[in-house]
């Protein structure tokens, strides 16, 4: 086999893995939109803010050390002791459900009925918030999260790949342990939304809030849940990103490319979350691959964006979003 | 007492429809102009020039371009970074390519140039909204970002990747490079802020204004009643990416100097236009200078309390303006979604009947 079509084949191999990542972030989008209409900019910097509490609380740091420091002239930093990787995630589980009810009830329950729009630039705000709190709680350097999972080149892979062609593969052991937990997320998910009491009334309140409001169902609760879930969710992509390359600020950039993900694949849409996250990783890969070295390289920056650009203009609701349809 | 139409007697249509209806407002603004024309030049100093107030004039032009985009016309763009960048690099092309011409020229073909590409990427506007489009406008942002870092030609193959301008005078005084004294740099700013006010004052209470007010509001519905929705949103997105296109050929030019791309026109610069819309009102001229003065200041503000007088260390500072920040922006939203202009709105209302309301 020629080398050029192997490398190729990699790149798109490595491109799904990467693309399973943006589904990832893209599905904590989409959950949120479907039950409360809120486009939920800050789903990236939550996912940071979960990483960054996740090691905070493995590494046993006192938050806010940093400011406590500055308003008594003390000199704290650490509790001393180092928290177990499971007990430690639980811990970020609570303090995410603590911010999904915090948001509810500083600032979502004060917006209903406002445009989707403004809706849109309160999590821009959100995004900002979050971004200051975590830097403020857990301090901006850049930290390492270590939570157990396997890491580094898959030699069964390299081997087989070498045997069949005379060439190995090079994949991450974190991107195929990454491509199971999404497939299991979307599952208990898709199982979630379907099969239980609270996904049934997430379901409908995603219909019509007022109607679900007048067959008994809580909005409140319903919303709390639904940002509960979605900061279990960035958690999730949190841990995977954050193992991958360190808990830092450009975690929250990346996210940015979970947008592209969801516009490709429709607001309204879990599979077209998993299929624009795959669309994504593997074109820009392919792209950066095939097309990079002739323009400069870096093309990863833009590619996504303006190849959801281009498809939104001949599909405007995406490949699996509902259609859009307008009345005066 | 003073605050009031009445006594002040219009004799003719143009009078009628003047900017300022009522003489308070009118002499105040003269005023303002007197003092920021003849006054500040004599005071300005350089920490207060770079600190505040060449900021403050630079953003004004670019949220009054983001304002007319989205405040009028309902578009949202995340893109104003990338479009700002635009500017600095057409400004920057033709003051090395044509260094005879006057710089003013050069700015305003830099915002023609801007114009441009802005009505590329206004096209995918006719197919997609709302919130699809504020994402494909980041497409504009990253696209031109890193156009403008990895094509050699538009830094002129420069060793560090940066754009620097070249001392350039007008009318005999220095504006740009290290040279240039604050007044002069503060005055160039302060000219063309107070045109493209103008500008954007009378372009929003035409025609044109009334066809961007009628697609926001329900562009449908505008069809209908027979505004064309190509001409209406291709000319908000040209008359805003103008404007933003000559903020940044002056951020860069005048205000900085030298600009390395990624850093200054990133996205954190796309938000923080919409922010200075946010909070100082959507659709509103006076909301952008008011935004735009509140984003500017509220750093310098926080920096000397927190730094000046508490002695906080500056990273503490920073992100406590960041947190600031978005919970500010939050707190608008809910609170008052019209922003700062709003306040002044009432304000007028009470006013007009002040010292004896009913």
């Amino acid at each position: 086999m020629p080398e050029q079509l192997l490398f190729a084949m990699e790149v798109t191999l490595n491109g799904l893995m990467a693309g399973v990542l943006y589904a990832l972030v893209a599905l904590g989008f989409v959950l949120i939109f479907k039950a409360s209409g809120v486009f939920n900019f800050a789903q990236g910097v939550m996912a940071l803010f979960a990483a960054l509490t996740l090691v905070g609380f493995m590494e046993g740091q006192i938050p806010f050390a940093h400011l406590i420091n500055a308003i008594f002239g003390t000199d704290i930093h650490h509790f001393g002791w180092h928290v177990n990787a499971l007990v430690a995630i639980l811990m970020t589980m609570v303090v995410m459900v603590a911010l999904a009810w915090c948001v509810n009830h500083f600032v979502m329950r004060h917006l209903v009925n406002q445009e989707p729009i403004i809706l849109f630039m309160a999590t821009i705000g959100l995004a900002y918030f979050l971004e200051g709190l975590g830097d403020l709680m857990w301090g901006s350097d850049i930290k390492n999260l270590n939570v157990g999972l396997p890491q580094g080149i898959n030699g069964w892979i390299d081997e087989t790949t070498f045997n069949l062609f005379g060439y190995g593969f090079f994949i991450d052991n974190l991107d195929i342990v990454a491509t199971i937990v999404a497939v299991a997320l979307v599952i208990v998910l898709i199982a979630f939304a379907q099969y239980t009491k609270q996904g049934r009334a997430m379901r409908a309140v995603a219909d019509d809030h007022q109607a679900a409001l007048s067959v008994g169902i809580s909005l409140n609760f319903i919303w709390v849940m639904v940002w509960s879930v979605a900061g279990f969710v960035a958690l999730v992509a949190g841990i995977m990103w954050g193992s991958k390359s360190g808990v830092q600020f450009s975690l929250s950039l990346i996210a940015l490319k979970a947008l592209p993900v969801l516009m490709l694949g429709g607001f309204t849409s879990i599979p077209g979350a998993i299929v624009g996250g795959l669309i994504i990783g593997v074109g820009e890969k392919l792209f950066e691959f095939a097309v990079g070295p002739l323009i400069g390289g870096a093309t990863e920056n833009w590619f996504a964006f303006v190849l959801a650009l281009v498809f939104l203009v001949f599909r405007p609701q995406g490949l699996f979003g509902e259609k859009i349809i307008e009345r005066v | 007492m003073l605050y009031r139409e009445a006594g002040d007697f219009k004799t003719s249509y143009a009078k009628d429809n003047q900017t300022f209806p009522i003489r308070f407002d009118r002499w105040g603004y003269f005023a303002l102009l007197a003092v920021a024309f003849l006054v500040v030049p004599f005071v300005i100093n350089d920490y207060w020039a770079s600190a505040v107030l060449l900021p403050f004039l630079i953003y004004s032009i670019a949220a009054l371009g983001l304002n007319i985009l989205t405040g009028y016309c309902g578009q949202v763009s995340l893109g104003t970074g990338g479009f700002m960048a635009v500017g600095a690099y057409s400004c920057y092309k033709l003051m090395t390519a044509f260094p005879e011409v006057s710089i003013v020229i050069h700015v305003l073909l830099a915002g023609g140039i801007t114009a441009g590409v802005g009505l590329l990427f206004g096209l995918p506007s006719l197919r997609i909204k709302g919130f699809y489009l504020a994402v494909a406008t980041l497409a504009a942002q990253f696209f031109l970002v890193w156009l403008f870092n990895k094509v050699g030609w538009f830094y002129n193959y420069s060793a560090s990747g940066q754009i620097s301008s070249a001392p350039r005078s007008v009318l005999g005084f220095e504006v740009t490079g290290p040279t240039a004294s604050a007044a002069a740099k503060y005055l160039i700013c302060l000219s063309f802020v107070v045109v493209m006010a103008w500008l954007a004052r009378n372009l929003t209470r035409g025609s044109y204004g009334r066809k961007w007010m009628a697609i926001r509001d329900m562009d449908i519905a505008a069809e209908i009643i027979g505004v064309n929705p190509l001409a209406a949103k291709l000319s908000a997105f040209a008359v805003s990416s103008f404007f933003v296109g000559v903020s940044g050929a002056l951020f860069f030019s005048v205000y900085l100097g030298a600009v390395e791309v990624g850093e200054v026109f990133g996205i954190q610069k796309s938000f923080l236009v919409l922010f200075m819309i946010i909070i100082g009102g959507l659709g509103s001229i006076l909301g952008s200078f008011a935004g735009a003065a509140f984003i500017v200041l509220l750093p310098v503000f926080l920096k000397n309390v927190l730094v000046g007088s508490f002695g906080w260390a500056t990273d503490l500072a920073a992100h406590l303006e960041i947190m600031t920040l978005g919970g500010l922006i939050m707190m608008f939203l809910i609170l008052e979604p019209h922003g700062l202009a709003q306040y002044w709105r009432t304000t007028k209302e009470k006013l007009r009947l002040w010292p004896f309301p009913h």
